[in-house]
């Protein structure tokens, strides 16, 4: 065992921190102690349900995960996927195998996208294996893995109502990092959403505020698609995704549609190749 | 009489290694046997006349420490006693309680409950017997309500049911300002902005001048964000407007010089805040960030390496708003 106790209990001590880095026994003795054999069953059988009995071989060089070996912060996890650039990576899914909903997010690559390297912020509600699988253009799946330990990020409760949680729900910034001409541009996108989880309780009314979260997302420069993402809770709120596009001068639409119906569509001029 | 009933030992009934202490292992067996002696060496100091203060350990919550972490005591007026800061779980309330019942036979009537953290707000539950008036900010209803049973399950696993107690709700509550009247001195309550959490309440004693920030100061400890970096640096301005001269923060030595404790804290907000933005600005990712922010001030705190990357994470999210 590898864990100091001071390390694994600090959040209970001064905050919602207790969401966050804190293992706690209870969870600690739900998944954490499972053994490589039993998390390997369980991808199996999470696996079957997404791709069906499609084979899936390992990879080390068609998709890598990055992600933290311990959150910080369970409730925001970043998590950095990077292919190659080649036209061969179609989509890429990210799954967290002991999330409550382990599919996190699927991207589906379009003609203007420039896959390398690709981010996001998810919540890990346990010890847990994740999987990115890329589909390439010939059909083929191929998956990596890495393991990260952090728990409670579904459930834990966000640090304000869920009034002040939907403020400016559906707003969006991108930024772009400076790039030369005809060079992939680097983009930030920033949506104002909570992405409630549907697991965060209200302990006076007894309710859990319903889940609410971005389904759809996609990305165009002009009119060509960048990517589209199907996404579900385990995205964490306000989601940032940073990603690559080959430009073309047009401007860069983000169409993006949540499960309880909100629409937003926000369109955002890159800036001009400098030499 | 009370007095005689309470044990002077601060978590009474230790208990034997249990599913939980197994699940450390070895790890935790070596320090169970501590479990009354480092209550026992709790000692209150009189920071002010009539004024009692225990000085939290500079440690997270242990299922040995009873998460008795923060600075906490208690003020005895000339008619009623009303407690600063109750504690981190029911068996740390209990001590304190008892540390009273020790001192003065004068009721209990007020308990302050300075924000939502577990190891300030669960120390509630040893004073329901009083029937105290519960006094938090406005908003601790609404905060407790959101974390409070998740907080009190995280401390369950870790100290078992019967030490942690239950979530304690305000009774009374301040959305500006409010006061309190022991006889010989009076109380003054202030609902700050969002700062170290969504629902910090400060107090000032007129009998002794002294202020207590609760978690709006920091000494020692790093401190944690859990509210606004950028409406905490304004609070510790308005902190610096009310005139006293010395404190008793929430964590680190029970009594202190307000204005260089103020520095030192703004030092570390101010360090987290502008490192944050600037990692923004040159779009330096969360997950570089954190190990990159604010690591001049690494030696100035203690516990430094298990916060500060969760206060950039937090800094982060609010600052790439702006």
């Amino acid at each position: 065992m590898t864990f100091r106790i001071g390390q694994t209990l600090s959040s209970l001590a001064l905050g919602l921190a207790l969401a966050t880095t804190a293992l706690t026994p209870a969870v600690w003795a739900a998944g954490a102690s499972d053994t490589d054999q039993e998390r390997a069953a369980r991808w199996q059988e999470i696996a079957k349900s997404i791709f069906g009995d499609r084979q899936i071989a390992p990879t080390d060089s068609l998709v890598k995960i990055d992600a933290p070996v311990r959150a910080l912060d369970a409730a925001l996890v970043p998590i950095t996927l990077t292919m190659p650039n080649d036209g061969q990576i179609k989509a890429v899914s990210l799954i967290i195998d002991d999330n409550p909903a382990p599919y996190a997010a699927k991207f589906e690559f379009g003609p203007a996208a420039d896959p390398t390297e690709l981010k996001l912020r998810v919540r890990v509600n346990n010890y847990t294996d994740m999987h990115a699988v890329v589909e390439t253009q010939d059909g083929k799946l191929y998956e990596a893995k890495q393991f990260v330990k952090a728990s409670g990020g579904c459930s834990a409760p966000m640090g304000m109502s869920d009034e002040e949680a939907m403020k400016g729900m559906g707003d969006m910034r991108m930024k772009f990092a400076e790039t030369g001409p005809g060079k992939p541009v680097e983009a930030t996108l920033m949506v104002r959403h909570p992405n409630f989880s549907g697991m965060q309780m209200n302990q006076v009314s007894r309710d859990y505020t319903p889940a609410r979260y971005i389904d759809k997302l996609t990305v165009s420069a002009g009119d060509q698609t960048v990517f589209t993402l199907t996404g579900d809770i385990s995205i964490a709120s306000n989601p940032v995704i940073n990603f690559a596009f080959k430009p073309d001068g047009k401007p860069i639409q983000v169409a993006a549609s949540d499960n309880q119906g909100g629409r937003w569509q926000h369109s955002f001029n890159p800036p001009a190749p400098t030499n | 009489m009370a007095v005689t009933a309470v044990q002077p030992r601060a978590f009474p009934g230790h208990r034997a290694p249990s599913r939980r202490s197994a699940l450390f292992g070895g790890l935790c067996l070596c320090c169970l046997p501590t479990l009354g002696r480092a209550a026992e060496s709790f000692a209150m100091e009189e920071v002010g006349p009539g004024i009692f203060m225990r000085k939290g350990l500079i440690a997270d919550a242990t299922p040995e420490n009873a998460d008795a972490i923060a600075n906490i005591g208690f003020i005895i007026g000339k008619n009623s006693v009303l407690v600063t800061e109750s504690g981190g779980s029911l068996a740390d309330g209990a001590w304190l309680r008892g540390e009273i019942v020790k001192r003065t036979q004068k009721p209990i009537t007020h308990v302050v409950l300075t924000h939502v953290h577990p190891d300030h707000a669960f120390g509630a539950g040893a004073f329901l017997q009083d029937k105290p008036v519960f006094i938090g900010h406005a908003k601790l209803t609404e905060a407790l309500s959101a974390r409070g049973e998740f907080y009190r399950k995280r401390l369950i696993d870790l100290l078992g049911e019967e030490q942690t107690g239950p979530v304690v709700y305000p009774t009374m509550t301040v959305a500006d300002t409010a006061e309190v009247d022991l006889g010989d001195r009076r109380l003054t309550f202030t609902a700050h902005g969002p700062a170290h959490t969504t629902s910090d309440l400060s107090m000032i004693d007129s009998g002794s001048g002294l202020l207590f920030p609760a978690d709006l100061l920091f000494v020692t400890r790093i401190p944690s964000l859990d509210g606004s970096l950028r409406g905490w640096l304004k609070e510790t301005e308005r902190l610096k407007a009310m005139g006293a001269s010395r404190a008793v923060p929430g964590h680190g030595p029970v009594s202190v010089d307000l204005a260089p404790a103020l520095a030192d804290l703004t030092g570390y907000l101010t360090a987290l805040r502008d490192g944050t933005r600037a990692a923004i600005a040159k779009d330096v990712p969360i997950e570089k960030a954190v190990d990159s922010v604010a690591r001049d001030q690494r030696d100035k705190w203690a516990l430094f390496d298990t916060y500060n990357g969760r206060n950039v994470t937090v800094a982060y999210q609010e600052l790439e708003w702006e």
